[in-house]
């Protein structure tokens, strides 16, 4: 036994060696053929792929139009590039040393460089003449419908109605909704990836929707491709873009200007609905921004506190903050045992309402209403092995926004 | 003079033009900024809207043939929490009469802050044709903890605004100059005006 | 004629170059500076191509798995910092100074010792760059266009570093410029007028001119930047009632300028290299030179087009985009004549007309998508996305990149007396081209899809070419360090080459030995017509 015992352990040792390579061999093989799957569908292309290799014909009536020039100065480029390769590689293969061929002495022709001079320029204001028409029908902005704000933050979307009557305006924060699991591959990806949010911009189908667009920071920029409409978001400047929507659905867009750390986590979705579901979706909404108005001086319990806040620590803490409250010190500090938490409940308010000047600390109190500030502040200390035991009420953030 | 000195001379002269071209450069880059401005003052191209204009009330007739829209849009940036709304989300106005409109701002802070109001109108082709008699974006505000107040801004739509323009958008957005501007020595000063800023 | 001149040599110089390290530190020999520049730029493209590598490695599958999205955006900014500041620029500095003085007959440039300064200042100016990565807050993060108020208000500390090295390369750039046109405009040899000088020569000529023009510029726009961030101005600060798209215009006045400072050599390498193994006269040679000119002229008046989402009115848009499309006919002048050149000639592929038909057939393929990003209301949907990465690298690597690896193996013979070895350049050649096009052409693709730019984690409809374009980086990145070995395997034992190294090879570096003379041309060659504008 003593003499075998070894033996058997080596065994055992090189059947797990060979069983890990077996592994890292198979998720190897699969890897490569993924990318042998991928590249030869890639090379196969045509229709299969045709929504991946192109862009998309959108459901406006500028996204058509934007979609058929693409195609038309697509195909101009594509001609020009047949003909122009054509002839060098004809050249490549005729006019060799190897083949015995003698090089000529031609070193001019005027009539040649006029004739590839003129020839491009005709093709370009052939190119420019629907250009402008399309840009033109862009810059048509008058006469919309309905004016809708996109304010950019870093690193969400506001989105604000606007209405000749002030009271009847609402506004809401559109936040990246999918899960960190997901995004550090802890959890299998959806569909929806990186392009869903908790609430969603919701517009009226054929009306001329009116989009503002500014920024609360640095300089962001709203997208929808279904659209076609692209426009910078730049702080202490407005902006204006317009769609008509004809199709219902739901749209996905990302912002696309580097803003900082969290650029590629804040997308854009916008739901186009038949236009009376959209009146009647929009009048629940004025009706409910009263509710929730009123709720501002209602008295919350600890638990309705604690779920209220857990959802929007996930939303508007963990990023930086962590899901277990440790940060990642020095630049974003942990709520687990932190000063502040555990500290005076106001200047914990305090600090979450106006942020922290010079830091990446945000300002909450703007993008935050009174229940949800008190919710989250609330959770704060008295989780993550927190247990301060006061409780905090919309109220007493009106009061601290009071000057009290 | 060799040759080989004049190949000298040649490339200092050379090099002081050249270098000369270079300090042009650097004048034109700073000419850049006020350039800029006065480009987008004349042309209303980034929406700004000028200063303080003057006009004589009793030679204004409105254009009663057409109704302009104005839409008002309320910040506060970078995170600055003060309350800032309009008293109408908009209003309908003929080219040419005058008009008054208010806004309200509150600190909701702890602490005294000195506030700036940023406009921004579009189209960028009405900008020109927008003139505010009285705006609370001309002078800074200062305002104590929890204190609230009632802006008037006065403006005219001009007659030669272009027909295909049928509503305006103008924003404001306040930023806090707390810091760059420094508040006053004597923290008890109850008028709200501090400074006046010029341009807006 | 030929007129006896005695360059004012210091004594040491009679015997040759300095022993030792210090030779490196002090020479102000053109040949010198030339390898110093080569070999900062080389080492430069290894760091900058690691960061690449870095951005590629994390974007191989949707998800976080390597990086935080905090030091993505380091690794995007300083990969683009690096490469256009610190390889590609300084390598086309680098071959200007190895090419220009010996191509127009000069012994050397017109102010030696301002060239010794040019060069030093760029490893110090890197090196302090570099170390921002290590300070806390991290090094630069907002891009290499560095568009304010990211950059200024959100900046992190070490911004100010950041400001500091930009100043410092713009002063070697504009040191550099100025010894370059000093030395075409007044130490040609006699008889070589303007219009007999060599397209590297011309190229060089208006590149010069340009960053004259436009370094000061972007030395204003980092200035503003410092002001604001320092000094409490407001150049871009809206609450102090600036703009931040001021910034933009500001940047991109230098910006689009300088990118036509990075191809304009490229054209003059390439129509050096044509003609050389075509054995056949460069095809128009004035329309050639007044296509340059007219390419860099209109870069001053098209700088916009990368701004078309920013918000101008209906008219700016109209005029940049009809400017930008104009861009297209001079370029397209060239890559006519360029063919033009090669028709009917007597052709052979050695490793340099392998890049340089390649530079030709991919750069033509950027400068199409280029079109296509020209016209306004198709941009709105390119603007920000990998449409434009790849418009932008095909145009810098297949392009700006391939055309100095042609250069290096075009003229390695003249520098070191040594040839490469023929087949492990083609193999290089090979590896990188297939490489190049795995890692880029994919990424139109991903870019028409919608993926935007500067995202460390994407939506998985973009996933298959992301994964494809990591794969071709990595083989890319591979090739160039194959490209080292080629290198220095040339270097230490490659076979003796002689003066005229290719058959069809013309102009006067070509009539000194190989390796060229610590300094040539003491005296001022015969200007040979056979020689000249070949």
């Amino acid at each position: 036994m003593q003499v075998t015992l070894p033996r058997k352990l080596t065994t055992r040792l090189l059947r797990t060696l060979e069983i890990e390579l077996k592994v890292r061999q198979s998720r190897m093989k699969n890897q490569i053929l993924r990318m042998l799957t991928g590249t030869l569908a890639f090379l196969a292309s045509g229709v299969a792929l045709a929504d991946e290799l192109n862009m998309r014909v959108g459901v406006t009536d500028i996204s058509r139009q934007v979609y058929d020039l693409h195609m038309t100065i697509f195909y101009i480029c594509v001609a020009i590039g047949v003909v122009v390769f054509s002839v060098l590689f004809w050249s490549v293969f005729q006019h060799r040393k190897s083949k015995g061929a003698v090089a000529a002495t031609f070193h001019d022709s005027t009539k040649l460089e006029l004739a590839w001079t003129i020839v491009p320029t005709l093709i370009l204001i052939v190119m420019a003449i629907p250009a402008t028409q399309v840009l033109v029908a862009m810059y048509d902005t008058g006469g919309e419908d309905m004016n809708i704000e996109v304010r950019g933050y870093q690193w969400k979307w506001q989105y604000k109605y606007l209405d000749e009557d002030y009271n009847n305006s609402f506004s809401f924060f559109s936040n990246l909704a999918t899960p960190k699991s997901q995004i550090v591959n802890r959890s299998a990806k959806t569909d929806t990836y990186l392009l869903e949010v908790d609430e969603h911009l919701r517009i009226p189908i054929n009306r001329k929707v009116r989009f503002l667009v500014t920024s609360e920071d640095v300089i962001h920029a709203w997208w929808v491709p279904d659209f076609g409409i692209k426009r910078d978001a730049v702080p202490g400047m407005l902006n204006e873009l317009w769609a008509i929507v004809e199709e219902p659905g739901i749209y996905r867009g990302q912002c696309t200007e580097l803003c900082g750390k969290d650029h590629g986590f804040m997308p854009i979705v916008v739901e186009a609905m038949p236009e009376a579901e959209f009146d009647a979706w929009y009048a629940t909404k004025v009706t409910s921004e009263v509710v929730r108005q009123e709720s501002m001086s209602k008295t919350f319990t600890h638990d309705e506190l604690m779920v209220q806040g857990e959802v929007i620590y996930g939303t508007y803490c963990s990023s930086c903050h962590m899901a277990n409250g440790e940060g990642v010190p020095p630049v974003f500090p942990a709520i687990a045992k932190s000063p502040v938490a555990l500290g005076p409940r106001d200047d914990h308010l305090s600090l979450v309402i106006n942020g922290v000047s010079g830091s990446a600390m945000q300002a909450f109190g703007k993008q935050l209403d009174a229940v949800q500030l008190a919710s989250v502040v609330h959770y704060q200390r008295h989780a993550f092995g927190n247990d301060v035991g006061d409780i905090s009420q919309p109220q007493d953030v009106i009061n601290l926004s009071n000057g009290q | 003079m060799t040759v080989e000195s004049k190949q000298q001379n040649d490339i200092r002269r050379t090099v002081k033009k050249l270098a000369l071209i270079v300090v042009g450069m650097c004048f034109f880059v700073a000419a850049l900024v006020p350039l800029y401005d006065l480009f987008c003052e004349v042309t209303g191209l980034n929406g700004k809207t000028g200063g303080p204009y003057v006009f004589d009330e009793a030679k204004t007739s409105p254009d009663t043939t057409r109704l302009v829209k104005v839409n008002f849009l309320t910040n506060t940036n970078e995170g600055m929490s003060w309350d800032f709304w309009p008293q109408k989300g908009a209003v309908r106005v003929h080219p040419g009469s005058a008009n008054t409109v208010s806004f309200y701002v509150k600190n909701t802070t702890g602490r005294p802050m000195i506030a700036q109001a940023i406009p921004s109108l579009v189209p960028s082709s009405a900008a020109e044709f927008f003139h505010k008699t009285e705006c609370f974006c001309f002078e800074q505000q200062l305002l104590q903890p929890g204190e609230e107040l009632e802006m008037p801004m006065r403006f005219i739509v001009d007659r030669g605004l272009p027909k295909n323009v049928q509503s305006i958008n103008l924003s404001y957005a306040l930023f806090d100059v707390t810091e760059r501007v420094g508040l006053p020595e004597d923290m008890q000063i109850t008028d709200n005006q501090v400074s006046p800023v010029t341009g807006g | 004629m030929s007129e006896v001149i005695h360059a004012d040599h210091h004594d040491d110089h009679a015997h040759g170059p300095a022993k030792g390290m210090l030779r490196w530190l002090y020479t102000t020999n053109h040949k010198d500076i030339g390898t110093l520049y080569l070999w900062f730029s080389f080492a430069m493209f290894l760091i900058g191509g690691a960061m690449a590598l870095v951005i590629r490695t994390e974007l191989f599958q949707p998800g976080l798995q390597f990086i935080e999205p905090e030091f993505f955006n380091q690794m995007t900014t300083n990969h683009g910092l690096i490469m256009v500041f610190g390889a590609i620029m300084p390598a086309f500095v680098g071959l200007a100074n190895w090419l220009i003085p010996m191509q127009v007959g000069a012994p050397d440039m017109a102010l030696p010792r301002m060239n010794n300064l040019s060069f030093w200042i760029l490893p110090f100016a890197f090196s302090m760059m570099i170390s921002t990565l290590f300070m806390e807050g991290g090094g630069p993060n907002f891009g290499w266009t560095f568009y304010a108020p990211l950059s200024t208000t959100y900046a992190p500390d070490s911004v100010t570093y950041f400001i500091f090295a930009v100043h410092l390369m713009g002063a070697s750039s504009i040191m550099g410029s100025i010894n370059i046109i000093a030395t075409i405009l007044n130490m040609r040899a006699p008889g070589m007028t303007l219009m007999k000088m060599p397209m590297f020569v011309w190229t060089w000529l208006i590149t010069a001119y340009l960053l004259i023009a436009v370094m000061p510029v972007l030395a204003g726009a980092v200035t503003m930047m410092l002001f604001d961030i320092h000094f409490n101005t407001s150049f871009f600060n809206a609450a102090g009632g600036g703009d931040p798209v001021m910034f933009q215009h500001i940047f991109w006045f230098f910006g689009h300028p300088e990118v036509y400072i990075m191809i304009l050599p490229a054209f003059g390498i390439v129509s050096h290299i044509i003609p050389t193994f075509a054995r056949k006269q460069l095809f128009g040679y004035t329309s050639m030179v007044y296509a340059v000119a007219s390419i860099a002229f209109l870069s001053f008046i098209v700088w916009a087009h990368h701004m078309f989402t920013v918000g101008m009115p209906l008219a700016g848009q109209l005029f940049f985009m009809y400017s930008t499309m104009l861009i297209a006919v001079p370029t397209g002048v060239k890559v006519f004549n360029w063919i033009a050149t090669m028709w009917r000639g007597s052709m052979t592929f050695e490793t340099p007309m392998l890049f340089a038909i390649a530079f030709v057939v991919l750069f033509t393929i950027g400068g199409l998508s280029g079109i296509m990003l020209a016209i306004t209301p198709a941009d709105y949907q390119y603007h920000d996305t990998y449409f434009v990465v790849a418009h932008f690298h095909y145009v810098l690597v297949p392009g700006a990149l391939f055309s100095i690896i042609a250069a290096v193996y075009f003229w390695i013979p003249k520098w070191t007396g040594k040839m490469y070895d023929e087949s492990l350049g083609k193999l290089h050649f090979w590896l990188s081209f297939v490489g190049v096009n795995v890692t880029f052409f994919p990424q139109h693709f991903s870019g028409l899809a919608g993926m935007p730019r500067r995202i460390p984690d994407y939506a998985l409809q973009f996933a298959d070419f992301n994964m494809i374009s990591s794969v071709g980086a990595f083989i890319f990145g591979f090739s160039q360090v194959f490209f080292l070995y080629v290198l220095i395997k040339t270097i230490r034992s490659g076979a003796p080459a002689k003066a005229r190294s290719w058959e069809g090879a013309k102009g006067l570096e070509w009539t000194l030995p190989s390796p060229a003379p610590y300094h040539s041309f003491t005296y001022p060659p015969e200007v040979k017509s056979e020689e000249v504008h070949g």
